[in-house]
């Protein structure tokens, strides 16, 4: 670190060192393309506030994360986010007006929800856009588990027991977007990861929602 | 009285105090011609005095926040929790400063002090205060120390309501405010309790009108059943159940109106060790600062629209058993700071103890201040962080 530099790179060169070898998630390596430049992001759960550091010091975002955990907390103090310690439904309801946000991230978090439906209705209440990731309950390695051998499925991306999974509304990408077209939300955006592949191939292009472990979702209200 | 000072305390400390002679003009519309503010200071004012914080206090509280004034000291300062070397406020890197607010009874012009127009104790004539006039006093005392700007104001309960109020009142001259188990206004019930407070005070045939001092007198009576009365809302119904639970305190019930429980016993212990070290007269006048807190008064009761212009970064923290300023009362500061679209961060501490867990040193409520100071001091400018010999280079 420079010890003649101005304030302002060495504010820089703190906060980008927060990142030095660290890879994002594969998830969040895609959200961060989709960002614009300078946009206003709000980023519910927003874990230990990995995507809004990376996404302050490379698109000059501007932002505020939910969360809920105290270690979390930490963690996204630490990094200088603007945390909010508050569970999603109280804490978007409470804090933020209407049309507050260019886009408003939900990261593998809808499926643990109480009322998805009525949390992405407040997405797009308090911002321009939505983002969401989820685990794909339709992939193959789920159907498999479940149509041969009759048991909820265990995967890397759903790594609980049925009896102590946090996920209560998992859903499949046909789900979503049966659910999307009944609210009058139309979708941007669409990409299927699944964790080694990145991206993933043709093959998985063609058959997302037998092929892709995460869905990302970018949607707003239809215009 | 400590028979070492521990490595993390700022060890022996002295009160010192700045006279002001230029007038001061109250929101009440009097005017002080004259008055002295006492302080501590803790940590060293660097070359280029950007690392200097104001810490200021809550109701009872005075400048006395950290280490002893002398080895005969029962108990350190107040804040001795938070403040010290490798503490959350680092005395190893911020210029640490602590005030006596103008109406106090530690050492700053208040009632306990002589009035210079009639030679005598100003008693219940001292002027009724508010918060904007402390921060007036603040920005003034802050000038006397040649400090441009405060790197941070740090308080809890009053002290976080002056912080808010700085950033209104100031708002270019302050980076980093952090406001603790505050609230952007009192509550009926909270205006309550102090009337509580203040009619016993005022009951008691010792106060005298106020000018107990010139009868060489002093209401106790009174001032301790407002502090018994305060302390009960300082703590949470839980606390107070695994502090004391129904235990006696001689093993059995006297059938009388004496003591039986530990409760009461305790109650008696703070108010009647509280008339010692404080002013009945200042403890009238802190309740009134407090009642008439409202900063968002002046911008159509809109909080917002108040910090509109602040340039501060916040953070604010609350305590979930607090309920003198619960944490509903921080998230209407924190929806205000939103809706201004300022930088803020906030923190809901799980905690048992009540309004008192802002002075206590609870591990997630430690590592997040600790972790915003640690990241506030490496925002200084380069050549001030670390140690002296980097300047000279």
């Amino acid at each position: 670190m420079s010890q003649q530099g101005s304030q302002h790179e060495r504010a820089m060169s703190v906060s980008a060192s927060t990142y030095t070898g660290e890879a994002l998630r594969a998830d969040l390596a895609i959200i961060a393309e989709w960002i614009k430049p300078d946009s206003k992001v709000l980023d519910l759960g927003c874990g230990d506030g990995t995507l809004l550091a990376y996404l302050r010091d490379e698109r000059n975002v501007t932002g505020y994360g939910l969360e809920i955990s105290p270690f979390n907390v930490e963690e996204c103090v630490d990094k200088q986010i603007n945390v909010i310690q508050a569970n999603l439904n109280d804490g978007l309801k409470a804090y933020f007006v209407d049309n507050s946000f260019d886009y408003v991230i939900m990261s593998q978090t809808l499926q643990a929800t109480e009322q998805p439906d009525a949390l992405i209705e407040e997405m797009l209440r308090v911002g321009d856009e939505g983002i969401v990731t989820f685990p794909n309950f339709a992939h193959w390695s789920a159907r498999v588990q479940l149509a041969l051998q009759g048991i909820m499925p265990v995967t890397k991306n759903l790594p609980n027991q049925w009896f102590n999974t946090p996920n209560v509304h998992l859903c499949t990408l046909n789900d979503f977007e049966v659910l999307c077209a009944r609210h009058g939300i139309e979708i941007l955006q669409r990409t299927v990861v699944d964790r080694s592949h990145r991206k993933g191939s043709w093959l998985m292009k063609l058959f997302p929602n037998l092929l892709g472990e995460i869905a990302i979702y970018r949607f707003r209200r239809n215009r | 009285m400590p028979e070492t000072i521990p490595d993390d305390s700022v060890g022996i400390v002295e009160t010192q105090i700045i006279h002001f002679s230029e007038p001061l003009t109250l929101e009440c519309g009097k005017t002080l011609s004259e008055y002295d503010i006492a302080y501590e200071t803790y940590g060293e004012l660097n070359a280029d005095a950007s690392n200097a914080i104001l810490i200021c206090h809550a109701l009872s509280g005075d400048q006395h926040a950290a280490g002893y004034n002398s080895m005969e000291d029962r108990k350190p300062g107040w804040w001795e929790s938070a403040i010290g070397p490798g503490k959350p406020i680092d005395t190893n890197t911020f210029f640490v400063v602590s005030i006596n607010n103008l109406g106090g009874c530690k050492g700053s012009t208040g009632p306990n002090t002589i009035n210079p127009e009639t030679g005598k104790y100003w008693g219940p004539d001292f002027p009724i205060v508010t918060v904007k006039d402390w921060i007036l006093c603040q920005h003034r005392f802050m000038h006397a120390l040649n400090i441009e700007k405060w790197c941070a104001m740090i308080g809890g309960s009053l002290g976080g309501m002056q912080v808010l109020q700085w950033t209104i009142d100031y708002p270019d001259l302050l980076d980093h405010a952090i406001v603790i188990a505050a609230a952007p206004k009192l509550s009926a019930q909270n205006i309550a309790f102090n009337e509580v407070a203040r009619q016993s005070i005022m009951s008691d045939p010792d106060f005298c009108e106020g000018y107990y001092l010139e009868k060489s007198t002093v209401p106790r009576r009174g001032l301790m059943l407002a502090r018994m009365l305060g302390h009960i809302t300082y703590l949470s119904d839980d606390s107070m159940r695994d502090k004391f639970g129904r235990e006696l305190r001689e093993g059995k019930l006297n059938f009388g109106f004496d003591v039986d429980f530990q409760v009461e016993s305790y109650l008696r212990y703070q108010g009647s060790s509280f008339v010692d070290r404080f002013d009945a007269n200042t403890y009238l006048l802190m309740t009134k600062v407090l009642d008439y807190f409202d900063p968002a008064g002046d911008f159509d009761d809109d909080l917002a629209k108040a910090l509109q212009k602040t340039s501060a970064k916040f953070m604010v923290i609350s305590f979930t058993s607090d309920w003198r300023f619960a944490p509903e009362r921080s998230q209407e500061i924190v929806k205000a700071l939103l809706q201004a679209e300022k930088p803020v961060s906030y923190v809901e501490v799980e905690a048992s103890q009540g309004h008192d867990a802002f002075l206590i040193p609870i591990p997630h409520y430690m590592n997040v201040f600790g972790s915003h100071m640690r990241n506030i001091a490496r925002d200084l400018p380069a050549r001030e962080v670390g140690n002296k010999a980097e300047v000279a280079s």
